[in-house]
């Protein structure tokens, strides 16, 4: 067990180190960087106190150990927009997007499971013909679109959902006001609901997709055989035998979902005007505030190694044959 | 002797086949193709698409990028000066729909088609490299990958494209490069079991090069497989491309695309402008929906053991 840990940390170490190289060549990629940190109209002497302020005019190598320097104490700069540090710019907008993500993966999961088992014992027939059809489709709809159509019909032509906005709930939560996190609790999710379908969408047909040829697979083996033959109801065969192997398979994509998921959830964000990461990294994109989208997507990298990290280690626990 | 007779039975099949046998597979596909009614209208919406991508300028009723303060947001089918059609209604620029999603057709398809030549590319070579010579080398490619891998790829997207600024050659290479190591893994997969087989032992034995048993013996058996992952990563980057835009990080402004357009869209939700959100993404979901079901139709036909998998 300890030497898995550690020998998955190291990883997540050497990972974390290619992700500062990556952001580092990104921002050389386009000539002197400093252009990058100074609003468009600054004087020469403004530029070149920025150059040296930020370390511009040092050698390379000296100056990626600076960035790493800075990246280890959360430091990208100033957000050019904000006129305050981008880190804290970022983690203020993270609550609303850790909802969002959390949320549209346990919807996505809580409907993929079904679906998918019914399809595979629905083998052939018009039933699982349907869920299949839909499964492609949600592969092949982008989530931004879906986000527009569901506030056209939805919340525009039927009034039924809100097109915008969010109800804090980590926030009170994190500041230990309880009685007012879990209040907000039915609103928040009231507003989460279109998002987060959006968001759900791709994961929940592609493990739709997946239950369903790995239950597929599963049903056909001996030890399932053995199960019936033992005159054990069909029901108990399928949960407790079945499921249990043919839902292996995905938990190991859930790590690798994470990623796609926060991907969609920068996209999705801008659609429904939600005050996440995703808007705050559009709204970068266009000012051209290069710290605070450095500052978001390294502190999203963080969040998907770590989550990646807990993924394995829960992996672990539920298939026995995994050693640690 | 028998034994190797038998041996040369199957190796025979997997060397690159004879004209004749190519033939047979290619009536094979075409069976397969219009047996199964779903590949074929996928196939079809692929034709139309290409052809929509190469003439678009011809088809288009008017240039794309002409603004018309008369003619603003007119709902479909609504008739402009001089009796010009506006076939899909025009934006909040009086700019025509339907010509924009011509020519936005052209810039999907590039970008999917491209950015898989590129990410195809450069991951076969890396993982045919790996996959044969393995020792220090495949750790250091894999462990490259594995980097990769661990962040979420569209984020690495926006990350380059926000300093370098859009463009079609930048999002082409930003997108390709994201895709390398699919490719790569795969290849490595299969490199490793085919080098040991008999007849890349042969060619070696004949004193075939290193390149030579790496593109004429190897390569080509790998083919099947890479064509399939290829057709599912072509739906996946254009949905890539279609986001970025959506973000403002795609091709530069006066360039139309799916993506952009809908970004656009957004403004004119509230008065019900309709046409300017459905238009746009219907041709994206059509386009990605036609890639994946030939992806699929592909792997049933190229590895018809997984088809009990679905």
């Amino acid at each position: 067990m300890w030497t898995f840990l550690i020998r998955r940390l190291w990883q997540s170490l050497i990972v974390i180190i290619g992700v500062t190289l990556i952001s580092f060549i990104s921002l050389q990629m386009g000539g002197d960087p400093t252009y990058l940190f100074v609003s468009e109209n600054a004087s020469a002497e403004e530029i070149q106190r920025a150059r040296e302020a930020l370390g511009f005019d040092a050698p390379l190598h000296i100056q990626y150990l600076t960035y790493i320097w800075n990246a280890a104490h959360l430091d990208f700069g100033n957000s050019l927009s904000y006129r305050q540090p981008a880190m804290g710019v970022v983690l203020e907008a993270m609550p609303a997007t850790i909802e969002l993500t959390f949320f549209s993966l346990v919807l996505a999961i809580a409907l993929s499971i079904p679906l998918g088992i019914y399809s595979a014992l629905k083998r052939g027939t018009p039933a699982d013909g349907a869920i299949m059809t839909f499964a492609m489709l949600g592969q092949s709809i982008p989530n931004f679109w879906m986000g527009i159509m569901m506030i056209m019909f939805f919340g525009l032509y039927l009034g039924w959902l809100p097109i915008s906005g969010h109800v804090p709930f980590l926030e009170p939560l994190f500041e230990g006001n309880f009685a007012e996190a879990f209040g907000n609790l039915p609103g928040s999710l009231y507003y989460m609901i279109m998002p987060a379908i959006a968001v759900g969408s791709y994961t929940l047909a592609r493990n739709a997709r997946l239950i369903r040829s790995s239950m597929l697979e599963v049903l056909s083996q001996d030890f399932v055989r053995t199960a019936r033959s033992k005159g054990i109801r069909e029901r108990q065969v399928i949960v407790h035998h079945a499921l249990r192997n043919a839902w292996l398979p995905v938990v190991t994509m859930i790590g690798l979902e994470f990623g796609f998921l926060l991907g969609g959830v920068v996209v999705v964000e801008t659609v429904f005007s939600y005050p996440g990461i995703g808007r705050l990294v559009f709204n970068a994109i266009n000012q051209r505030d290069i710290p605070v989208v450095q500052a978001s997507v390294i502190l999203l990298a963080l969040v998907f190694i770590a989550l990646n990290l807990i993924v394995d280690l829960i992996y672990s626990r539920l298939d026995p044959r995994v050693k640690l | 002797m028998a034994n190797i007779d038998s041996d040369a039975r199957l190796d025979l099949q997997t060397p690159v086949p004879a004209p004749s046998y190519r033939r047979r597979e290619a009536a094979r596909a075409m069976r397969s193709l219009v047996a199964s009614r779903w590949a074929l209208v996928g196939l079809i919406v692929l034709l139309v698409a290409v052809f929509v991508a190469v003439f678009g300028p011809w088809l288009a009723p008017f240039d794309p990028n002409r603004q018309n303060i008369m003619a603003r947001l007119l709902p479909p089918g609504a008739e402009g000066q001089g009796g010009a059609v506006y076939w899909l209604g025009s934006d909040h620029l009086g700019r025509d729909v339907l010509s924009r999603l011509l020519y936005g057709a052209r810039v999907s398809l590039t970008v999917g088609i491209a950015s898989i030549l590129v990410g195809g590319t450069i991951g076969t070579l890396l993982g045919l490299v790996s996959g044969y010579f393995r020792g220090w080398v495949d750790d250091v490619i894999m462990r490259l990958g594995d980097i990769q891998l661990a962040f979420p790829f569209i984020l690495l997207a926006i990350m380059f494209l926000v300093v370098l600024g859009p463009g079609l050659m930048n999002i082409i290479l930003v997108l390709g490069i994201g895709q390398w190591i699919t490719y790569a893994r795969i290849v490595r997969a299969q490199t490793l079991s085919l080098r040991e087989k008999e007849y890349v032992e042969a060619a070696r034995a004949m004193g075939d090069g290193t390149a030579s048993i790496l593109f004429r013996t190897i390569l080509p058996n790998i083919v099947a497989p890479l064509t399939v992952i290829a057709s599912f990563n072509v739906a996946s980057v254009i949905l890539s491309e279609a986001a970025l835009s959506f973000l403002g990080l795609g091709v530069p402004p006066d360039v139309p695309t799916w993506g952009s357009m809908l970004s656009e869209s957004r403004d004119h939700l509230l008065s019900n402008k309709w046409w300017m959100a459905v238009f746009p993404g219907l041709a994206i979901v059509f386009v990605v929906l036609a890639f994946n079901i030939i992806g699929d139709w592909l792997r049933d036909f190229l590895d018809p053991r997984l088809k009990e998998r679905g």
